[in-house]
């Protein structure tokens, strides 16, 4: 099978910039056009809540490589620009300026954006999203201590940013509407354990927090459903993410909570693939259709769907996983805890910073949250993999090692 | 500029100049080098950057600490000479560093 001369790209995100390496790493010969509505080539995301917000790393050193790179690769970047339209019967995209480019084969690496909070005042200045470069930067411009600053959401982004900002000196305020944070993520005694490491470190933070509206021009008090009010700086919004699948679906393709791939990474449409935070995938590991939001997902999907374009398929077949760090505490979760039916900890979340937490289903591990446990969580990763059959009161015993589980 | 050289499971040998500060998973990574993906961006959390280190450089190493060790045993084919590369930083005394991926990795 010979290459398609010309693959375009659409969006510069971690699976853009992925996808456009890999096929010139497996020899990919064609032509490649990568096409982003940021101005950056594709950078890490996963730092803008983290070590960029600090200022310990600068916009530079997020790209995932330089200029230089995708030059000698010989790989066209068209930045600050939407693709419109896709033409399916013509194979060309429209750009928001005009502009058509013809292509052989296309990816859509849309990615998501940030989740608009939908009360009165969230359009004021100093309201800021948190999906980009711009958006950390226009937040830092905000940052200095003893400023007073209301987070809305209590999921990792929020409270990545909680855990930067009170470290910087500022005064900071997080809103969950649920009754506990990361609830859409873990079980509630993982949620207690990081609202303990919050408060601990200075966050006044809230749950069951309604809130009916951001009143001042700029935003000066956030006023909740009873009346009661949190004087404010400036606020900053981590609902969630929305899937962009708005040029996939204007172009007919199917939707279903993301854009709908099989484990190819190939759409409907045989010369269309999608990957990364847009793409709902099946996942063999765990027998069901998915849509992720991590760099894991971004990245090795992305390298299936350049392995497709490139006549050389490999199924993308992988273990979810994910990341947070929060002060000193690093969580790492491998495998899907949905559907759990027993959870053993080893460690104790009340009183220590340190502990996991595994899930077992029908007696095999599917899934664990390591809390500053790196050992456990590599070795959890590779018994997920297995699907492991484990005896729940060994799992339990924490003078038996977790090595032992392994089969030899 | 120091340099450091990556090889392949096939034996194809890339040498890439490797400014002092760098990790050589951000050196590899930074240049489309295959095998070395370093998904978490080099915070020490994935493990998908293992490179085993020549044993003529491996003792000039800062040493592990206790997460890139832990990280280890869930890396592919770990080995005595393993390391994560996203905690090598490049230095003048470095220069020269051979690294090799890996086969699993790729």
């Amino acid at each position: 099978m010979s290459d398609p001369q010309h693959v375009v790209i659409v969006g510069a995100g971690q699976a853009g910039g992925q996808l456009a390496a890999e096929l010139r790493q497996i020899g990919f010969a064609g032509s490649i056009t990568l096409i982003g509505e940021e101005p950056h080539l594709p950078y890490k995301r996963p730092p803008l809540s983290k070590a960029y917000l600090a200022g310990t790393a600068t916009q530079d050193s997020l790209l995932v490589m330089p200029r230089a790179t995708f030059d000698k690769a010989r790989i066209g970047f068209i930045g600050s620009t939407r693709v419109t339209k896709i033409d399916r019967a013509a194979k060309t995209v429209e750009l928001q300026d005009g502009r058509n480019i013809g292509y052989d084969k296309l990816a859509l690496c849309t990615g998501g954006r940030a989740r608009p909070l939908p009360i009165p005042g969230a359009d004021k200045p100093n309201v800021f999203l948190v999906r980009t470069i711009a958006d950390i930067d226009a937040i830092r411009a905000h940052c200095a201590a003893g400023k007073r600053v209301t987070i809305i959401g209590g999921g990792f982004i929020g409270l990545e940013i909680a855990a930067v900002l009170v470290k910087a000196g500022l005064k900071v305020t997080v809103l969950e509407g649920l009754p506990r944070v990361l609830a859409r993520v873990t079980v509630p005694q993982m949620s207690e354990f990081f609202e303990r490491v919050h408060r601990e470190a200075g966050v006044d933070l809230r749950t069951s927090a309604q809130i009916k509206s951001l009143d001042g021009d700029p935003v000066a008090h956030v006023t909740f459903a009873d009346g009661s009010r949190v004087d404010t700086d400036f606020v900053i919004i981590g609902i969630g993410l929305i899937a962009n699948v708005e040029l996939a679906q204007s172009a007919g393709l199917p939707i279903d909570n993301g854009i709908v791939v099989d484990e190819h990474a190939v759409t409907s449409d045989p010369d269309i693939v999608a990957a990364g935070d847009c793409t709902n995938h099946p996942n063999a590991h765990f027998g069901r259709r998915l849509r992720l939001e991590s760099v894991q997902n971004a990245l090795e999907q992305a390298r299936a769907a350049a392995h497709t374009l490139a006549g050389k398929p490999k199924p993308y077949d992988a273990v979810p996983w994910f990341w947070s760090d929060q002060y000193d505490v690093k969580l790492q979760m491998v495998g899907l805890s949905t559907g759990f039916d027993q959870m053993i900890l080893r460690g104790d979340p009340k009183t220590q910073r340190a502990f996991s937490a595994f899930y077992l289903g029908d007696g095999k591990l599917i899934a664990a949250d390591c809390v500053t446990k790196p050992a456990d969580f590599a070795l959890a990763k590779k018994l997920v993999a297995i699907r492991a059959q484990l005896d729940p009161a060994k799992l339990a015993d924490e003078t038996i090692p977790l090595k032992t589980f392994l089969p030899a | 500029m120091p340099k450091v050289t990556y090889v392949q499971p096939d034996g194809a040998e890339q040498t890439l100049d490797a400014p002092v500060g760098q990790s050589i998973m951000e050196t590899a990574t930074r240049n489309m080098v295959n095998g070395i993906i370093g998904e978490c961006g080099g915070c020490c959390s994935c493990a998908t950057c293992h490179v085993y280190v020549d044993e003529a450089w491996y003792g000039k190493l800062e040493p592990k600490d206790q997460m890139e060790e832990a990280m280890l045993e869930g890396a592919v084919e770990p080995a005595p000479r393993s390391r994560l590369s996203c905690q090598i930083k490049m230095s003048d005394a470095l220069d020269g560093i051979v690294v090799r991926i890996p086969a699993g990795q790729a």
